[in-house]
């Protein structure tokens, strides 16, 4: 698999993963990071929103 | 929702195309809240391969109504696609997203807090919720 880098592309068998996710109430969100000698390279990450605790829909303008 | 807002495909507001939506991040230090009433590049993120502004929300559904005469009910709407931010590069930490109405003077929509992050050479991905009463992006009830 090749993967999107800051040294460009690279396959993934160079590289060092590391994953982690997080998951409350809010959102479930996991990552992925990988690494070349040490150095991040690449991370990305995805956000499922849950709720919206906090939203501004301008009342007035949607009246 | 379809005022000074035209979601979807079936607009109200004396035209007959939906507004344009973008969604742009905003840096942890940023003050976008509340009291935000349109778009600003105040404490936007930066970085390799995003646009000032952000990107554009897929708008394609009309937003929808429990009621639909003069009762009480809930009117909702969530974009119809999740927000991909490609191959970026966002080096300092961003927990918020704005939604805004390009159409209309860049008018705020919503917004949405979430853990900080950062992204390297990578995709940034919000998954837009299930588009009910109970769980659209979007809920306001209605009179």
């Amino acid at each position: 698999m090749i993967i999107t880098t800051t040294k460009g592309d690279m396959d993934h068998s160079l590289l060092e993963k590391k994953e982690g996710s997080i998951d409350n109430d809010i959102e479930s969100t996991t990552w992925v990071e990988y690494y070349h000698e040490g150095e991040l390279v690449h991370r990305s990450a995805h956000v499922t929103l849950k709720t919206s605790p906090f939203i501004d829909l301008v009342a007035a303008s949607m009246a | 929702m379809t005022a000074t807002h035209n979601f979807g495909t079936a607009p109200t507001r004396g035209t007959s195309t939906a507004d344009t939506f973008k969604a742009a991040l905003y840096v942890t230090t940023a003050t976008v809240n509340a009291a935000t009433t349109a778009y600003s590049a105040t404490n936007e993120v930066s970085g390799t391969g995003y646009t000032a502004g952000g990107i554009t929300v897929t708008n394609a559904t009309a937003p929808s109504s429990t009621n639909s005469s003069a009762t009480a009910g809930v009117g909702y709407w969530t974009p119809s696609a999740n927000l991909v931010y490609s191959t970026v590069t966002l080096s300092t930490a961003f927990d918020t997203v704005l939604i805004y109405n390009s159409s209309q003077s860049n008018a705020a929509v919503s917004v949405h807090t979430f853990g900080a992050q950062t992204i390297t050479a990578g995709t940034f991905t919000l998954t837009m919720p299930s588009n009910t009463t109970s769980s659209a992006l979007l809920r306001l009830s209605t009179t």
